[in-house]
């Protein structure tokens, strides 16, 4: 079992900025990733997003607990999920793009399941490094966090390299689908290893750690599967890095945002 | 399997009352017997305090597990208030040898090898094909020629097999 050592350093709450921003990847996917439940490809892959989700959302709901704690003033987990608006999220932008490929007329019509696999794969690579350090953060209940969530994205991590073999190594037309969610998406994990302050704070009080740090451990875990996927790693990407963990994002998180905010919007406080 | 079964230390009456409370999902076993009824002891303030864990961070059954208890402490006229608690995070390797064996009866394969198992690194993957020595039997037969159909299943801790003997689909609590 992955025991979590106590820390002989007395403990030093994280930033919020930085809960914020692991809060809101998980919700912001969880909530893209339910997008599939009753809309699977076949029944077994419509019950894995829906686990996945369900794993995702309830990730966020601790550490929106654990923000909602340290800001006090009435803030509660729904009032962080809910009534935030898309400049205060702190998701990569990775996370709240459609299921479609590049340049796909409607983002609903054209849902792809090679998509939501690569994205998944990508996310979950980087998201078990982050937990297996965190839990050794100087925040107790962020390394207790971390302790449970490693536990669950391993499952994830499972399931999506297992489904990118699957398709690189599939027929011609899972491959090239492979491929081309592969190109289409890789651009944006360049947002993984940029600088915030919100990574910089926590990495320095020790109760976080910065993505940089994991670079190598990731390429190393993605380009194994790739391999193993006949799929190719696009050329480094050279234009724009997205900018989604400081708050600014594509136009799709509104949507996303609009459609997961409006029942608690139209019926506040409301209880069932 | 090193089940390590919380043993009740004082509060024995109350221990005895919470021991009715199943699992809302799979009745056959007892949330002590899971392993996320943790320990009754007195808080800080005095206030009798039992502590709960969840097992997946989003399993729904939290919500009812927490009304059960509540709900018996209430009906035993005790006051208490329940904690949840997160660390150590919940494993299957704390289900008892009974529990393991309740499951099997009841159609669920139990966790096979617990997170004590030999550790690779948090990022190791977990292979799809399970190796022989890694197969799970089917709890209706006890065949070990049995394959997985999907990583996931009905609920957040299970997987979905199938028996290559017998043919009977199967749930399969999965280490966690």
């Amino acid at each position: 079992m992955n025991a979590v050592e106590p820390r002989m350093a007395a403990s030093v709450q994280a930033p919020v900025d930085y809960l914020l921003h692991l809060a809101d990847n998980a919700l912001i996917l969880g909530q893209r990733n339910a997008e599939w439940c009753g809309h699977g490809p076949i029944i077994e892959e419509d019950l894995s997003m829906a686990n996945n989700s369900l794993d995702l959302i309830g990730q966020a709901r601790l550490l929106y607990q654990h923000v909602a704690t340290l800001q006090g003033n009435g803030a509660t987990e729904d009032t962080l999920a809910y009534f935030r608006d898309v400049p205060d999220f702190r998701n990569y932008t990775l996370l709240e793009l459609p299921h479609s490929p590049a340049l796909a007329g409607t983002a609903r019509g054209d849902r792809d399941y090679a998509t939501t696999i690569v994205r998944n794969f990508l996310y979950s690579a980087l998201m078990v490094l982050v937990w297996e350090r965190l839990q050794g953060s100087t925040d107790p209940q962020l390394a207790a966090i971390a302790a449970k969530s490693l536990k669950e994205v391993r499952y994830h991590l499972r399931h999506s390299r297992d489904w990118l073999v699957r398709f690189g190594d599939g027929t011609d037309e899972s491959h090239a689908r492979a491929q081309a969610a592969l190109d289409h998406l890789m651009p944006y994990t360049t947002e993984f290893w940029a600088d915030s302050a919100a990574e910089t704070a926590a990495q320095a009080q020790g109760a976080g750690v910065h993505p940089g740090a994991l670079r190598a451990d990731w390429d190393a875990l993605v380009d194994a599967a790739l391999q193993e996927a006949t799929l190719v790693r696009p050329a480094p990407a050279k234009g724009y890095v997205t900018e989604g963990k400081q708050g600014i994002h594509s136009e799709h998180l509104g949507f996303v945002l609009a459609e997961m905010q409006s029942l608690a919007r139209a019926h506040p406080g409301a209880t069932w | 399997m090193n089940a390590t079964d919380i043993q009740p230390a004082g509060h024995t009456a109350i221990w005895s009352a919470l021991e009715v409370l199943t699992d809302p999902e799979i009745p056959v076993v007892t949330l002590r017997e899971l392993g996320i009824l943790r320990d009754i002891r007195r808080g800080t303030d005095g206030m009798l305090e039992v502590v709960i864990t969840p097992t997946y961070s989003g399993c729904p059954a939290m919500g009812q597990i927490e009304d059960d208890v509540r709900a018996t402490l209430a009906a035993q006229g005790v006051e208490a208030r329940v904690v949840t608690q997160l660390a150590p995070a919940w494993t299957t390797d704390w289900m008892t040898d009974d529990a393991r064996e309740k499951l099997r009866a009841y159609g669920i394969a139990p966790p096979r090898c617990g997170s004590a198992m030999p550790a690779p690194g948090a990022s190791a993957v977990l292979r799809f094909a399970a190796l022989p020595a890694a197969a799970v039997p089917c709890p209706h037969c006890g065949s070990a020629n049995t394959t997985e159909i999907s990583h996931f299943g009905s609920t957040a801790c299970k997987a979905q097999y199938r028996c290559l003997d017998c043919m009977e689909p199967f749930d399969y609590f999965k280490p966690y």
